[in-house]
């Protein structure tokens, strides 16, 4: 392999151990003396616990040991949350129930045995006398006097009353042009689904009392933290390591009753526990995703100008506060509201409502979602009810391009941005007028063809640390890297951002290689151990290369500074006259005086002639926080078919053009959109977490949950536009969940543009086919009973 | 209970003890120790499980270790030849068919076996074949782009 360049797309160096089965997942990892733990769980949504008979599991064949939550209440402490809103209810959170279980899959004991096999068996039977209480489901009615209470410390299942707003959106709508329109939409609860599920293997160390926590988690960091403040365990004691991880998607940005259960018990056993989550498990004790009821308003004129939005939200969040749950549907959605466009009047309200579910925390993309689905319904919408083109409504209020910072309504500024000129390129790309005369003849011969559009902007790539403090975070939101230079010149990089599936082993050496001339394989990207490198924030809200990667080119850029200083000093020459290109520093005009990088390396550790006051060694650590996030930008175009007798919608065509800012490997950030597209395309046609009203899981298993399959995809088309990011020295911005922002918004009004002519105006999600059938049913129906009135009159 | 099973893997014969409950893929996993083939589910549904039993792909899961008492096993490990890789391993590799490379095992075994069905396949053949298999992360366009790409190159 050679040296690689900043743009290129560099094949990935985890994939030879990936596709040869010779990964390492927690499942994979065997210790000696390994135990396994099962969980019980609770089969009711709300009840209390009278008691609970642990003698028949403890007597099972291999059992080890059983607790229950009263016997571990002491030492478990109550799960944190790391973002903080004013006058936020918390109430307690157990990791393992020991009064009251809130939600179906709420755990309640554990047993440990020699196999998983023999954990399982005992762990059914485990006997738990409940009293069952009546439970709640849904946001909205959970708030109502008179539903069941949840906390005590929550009145009215009420954690938080959050809004934000800017601009004068009464005033601005009492003007006689301005027309209000609304809806209410429901954001319907997703199940994230990463294909490896959680598990846990905890290692405690009783010589030294050390505890080694390897977990399949996006915050390993986070989670030594964490561990430590929940148990007390001294910090520089715990060493947690997310080995490779099946993906995670915002589910695995947690930390877990099931760390903390697995560290503790493997204490009191002093031996390792292992616990592996099943899918059926995963359905009910992983967080979920979005799960919005929403009143929104927009308000605008005829002539296309939009004067505002107001929303109010019933955010359900489950039965306890997950980690992020307080940030996620607050300022990650309140603050998108604006969109690409003018938007100057913009109220916003958000209830964070407890309810006998699973607790909801990120889901890729995570608040940004929900806001541009509103968003880019409602304008779609607006463009529908005056009589104009959607795409000339949506140019018409669109924000003029800039490339240093655009402040908006709701108070943050947008670092860089060319929104018109990415819906060009789009436009172009997909031929919007040859659709538009292909759709009425489509029509004409009794086909349902329909085209959607998103203009989408989101955020990412949080920090900036101090902005994100006052907003609520409870942790720096920085990023590390540590560059660890060998006197052979072979170089070891620690990043604190954690991947799990988006390939930063290569695009991190990708950037080592770009900026010191070396070759790919003489670096060695690490990860997701605690021990290895300085404490790090982790891999969510598409953050890990314009934080993580901005801290690498940081510490490269020290890195060289050193060198170049040591180049000069050994080369006998003025540091100005020294170069450094393609790995070798030269004295200019001089051919034969240069080094290599490694050989400068070799110096810095021979150490036998370094200049003046210079340490040994070429090694170094950066932590960076940026000025701002990031805010990717672009334009979706979907095109769909539906088959007017089953309601079936079938994707015809997909275009994502993005703006991600410069991009270091395309291949990967290509393939993030396309996974990211994807399951916007599965919250818009398939996916939806089904409760019954007694808070029983439905599509509690990938049988009842539909998962999109490689079938239902068209190729997608993916572009870019390039308006580079002011706010990190790459220029990046993050890349990670554009794809699912900007589809289901897309999508729908594909789905809703084919049955237009009907008079269809709104559909919530998913798009199945009973629910375009009852719609298209139903519309012809209006459509009779008003010929007929009218031929009455 | 237990039974004596001997089953060939990879080419080496394997016999052991086992539960008559004990899946095919604990067999793999826990007992051979090749922890190459994945478990995504508990209802047969996300095929990481799949590997080849005799001329057949299985969902590992879905079996039992009895049941592949005398038969010929072969899982992601037995594909390569040191780094020499099938087309269906190449093509994932080139064409960035995995991210999180968790159902990649899985969708391999099944891409081979597919092709051994139907070398030619068209993109709604392939795309048909993977129903079976589910992946999260890639959206399926790349995993689509590396199974036409060893069919071309098997050709
Ligand atoms: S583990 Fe999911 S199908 Fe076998
Ligand atoms: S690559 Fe992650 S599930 Fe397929």
């Amino acid at each position: 392999m050679a040296t690689a360049l900043f743009g290129d797309s560099v094949k990935r160096t985890e994939d030879p151990r990936l596709i040869t089965g010779r990964g390492k997942y927690v499942d994979d990892i065997r210790l000696t003396g390994m135990t396994h733990m099962a969980f019980v769980r609770s089969p009711y949504a709300h009840a209390n616990i009278r008691s609970v008979d642990t003698s028949a599991a403890a007597n099972a064949p291999g059992v080890l040991t059983v607790f229950t939550g009263a016997d571990l209440q002491e030492q478990l402490g109550g799960l944190p949350v790391a973002w903080l809103l004013p006058d936020l209810k918390q109430p307690p959170h157990p990791p393992l129930a020991y009064e009251t279980v809130r939600y179906v899959g709420d755990a309640v004991a554990v047993v440990v045995a020699d196999t998983a096999y023999q954990a399982a068996d005992a762990a059914e039977l485990v006997d738990v006398d409940y009293e069952i209480l009546p439970a709640i489901v849904n946001a909205e009615a959970a708030t109502k006097d008179g539903a069941p209470q949840l906390h005590s410390e929550a009145e009215n299942n009420i954690a938080w009353d959050w809004n934000i707003s800017g601009g004068d959106y009464d005033e601005a709508i009492k003007d006689p042009d301005v027309i209000v329109i609304k809806q209410r939409i429901v954001n319907q609860r997703l199940i994230p689904n990463s294909m490896e599920t959680r598990g846990v293997v905890a290692d405690f160390d009783s010589g030294r009392g050390n505890l080694t926590l390897y977990t399949s988690t996006q915050i390993p960091h986070f989670v030594k933290l964490l561990y430590s403040l929940v148990t007390g365990h001294p910090e520089q004691k715990i060493r947690v390591v997310a080995p490779d991880v099946g993906g995670g998607f915002g589910s695995k940005i947690s930390i877990y009753a099931e760390e903390i259960v697995c560290g503790i018990v493997s204490k009191q056993l002093g031996r390792p526990v292992k616990w592996i989550e099943s899918r059926s498990e995963a359905y009910i004790a992983t967080t979920h995703g979005r799960d919005h009821i929403t009143d929104v308003e927009i308000a605008g004129k005829k002539d296309g100008e939009i004067v505002g939005i107001k929303v109010d939200v019933y955010a359900n969040i489950g039965a306890y506060l997950s980690t992020f749950a307080p940030l996620v549907p607050t300022w990650l959605f309140g603050l998108m509201l604006g969109g690409v466009y003018k938007m100057p009047n913009v109220v916003c309200r958000v209830w964070g409502v407890f309810t006998n579910t699973t607790p909801v925390d990120a889901y890729r993309g995570a608040g940004r979602p929900e806001a541009t689905f509103l968003l880019e319904r409602m304008v779609s919408r607006f463009a529908q009810e005056i009589g104009r083109d959607p795409i000339a409504v949506r140019r018409k209020n669109m924000l003029a391009s800039h490339k240093n910072g655009r402040a908006v309504t709701t108070g943050v500024m947008y670092d860089s941005g060319d929104y018109k000129g990415n819906l060009n390129k789009a436009l172009e790309i997909f031929d919007y007028r040859g659709f538009r005369s292909e759709q009425r003849a489509a029509r004409r011969a009794g086909k349902l063809l329909g085209v959607g559009i998103s203009t989408y902007i989101e955020i990412t790539g949080a920090a900036p640390s101090a902005v994100a403090s006052s907003l609520g975070a409870q942790a720096g939101l920085w990023e590390s890297s540590n560059v660890r230079v060998h006197p052979t010149g072979k170089i070891t990089v620690y990043t604190g951002s954690s991947p799990h599936g988006q390939g930063h082993e290569t695009t991190l050496a990708q950037l080592v290689s770009s900026e010191l001339g070396v070759p790919m394989e003489d670096v060695e990207v690490l990860h997701g151990d605690t021990d290895q490198g300085p404490f790090g924030v982790g891999t969510f809200g598409s953050r890990s290369l314009s934080v993580g990667g901005a801290a690498l080119f940081n510490s490269l850029g020290k890195i060289k500074a050193k060198a170049h200083t040591l180049a000069a000093h050994l080369l006998e020459s003025d540091p100005k006259f020294v170069t450094f290109e393609g790995g070798s520093f030269a004295v200019e005009d001089i051919p034969d005086k240069s080094m290599t990088f490694q050989e400068v390396a070799g110096a810095a550790y021979g150490a036998a002639n370094l200049p003046p006051g210079m340490e040994p060694g070429l090694e170094e650590i950066s932590f960076f926080d940026p000025t701002n996030f990031t805010w990717p930008f672009g334009t979706h175009i979907c095109v769909v078919e539906i088959d007017e007798d089953t309601g079936q919608v079938s994707l015809v065509r997909y275009v994502a053009v993005d703006d991600v800012g410069n991009v270091l490997n395309p291949m990967i950030v290509d393939g993030m959109v396309h996974g990211g597209v994807a399951q916007g395309i599965g919250q818009a046609l398939t996916e939806q977490a089904v409760y019954t009203d007694d808070g029983q899981l439905l599509s509690g298993s990938l049988m009842d949950y539909a998962l999109p399959s490689a079938d239902m995809f068209p190729m997608l088309e993916v572009d870019r536009t390039v308006t580079p990011s002011p706010v990190n020295p790459l220029g990046v911005k993050g890349a990670g969940e554009c794809g699912t922002i900007a589809a289901s918004p897309a999508v729908m009004n594909a789905v809703i543009d084919a049955l237009a002519h009907l008079g269809v105006k709104h559909m919530d999600m998913p798009a199945t086919s009973e629910k375009v059938w009852r719609a298209i049913r139903d519309a012809k129906e209006t459509q009779r009973a008003a010929r007929a009135a009218a031929r009455r009159s | 209970m237990t039974v004596e099973i001997t089953v060939t893997v990879n080419g080496t014969a394997h016999t052991a003890t086992v539960e008559p409950r004990l899946l095919l893929v604990h067999f793999l996993r826990d007992v051979l120790d090749l922890t190459g083939t994945h478990v995504g589910c508990d209802t047969s549904q996300c095929g990481a499980c799949t590997v080849h039993l005799n001329e057949d792909a299985v969902k590992s899961c879905t079996v039992f270790a009895v049941q592949a008492d005398g038969t010929e096993v072969t899982t992601i490990e037995g594909l390569a030849d040191g780094e020499s890789y099938t087309p269906v391993q190449q093509g994932f590799w080139d064409e960035h068919g995995l991210q999180c490379g968790f159902c990649t095992p899985g969708m391999i075994m099944t891409a081979e076996w597919l092709l051994k069905q139907n070398p030619d396949p068209s993109e709604a053949e392939i795309r048909a074949g993977l129903a079976g298999n589910y992946c999260r992360c890639t959206g399926y366009q790349n995993i689509v782009n590396a199974i036409g790409a060893a069919a071309k190159a098997g050709r």
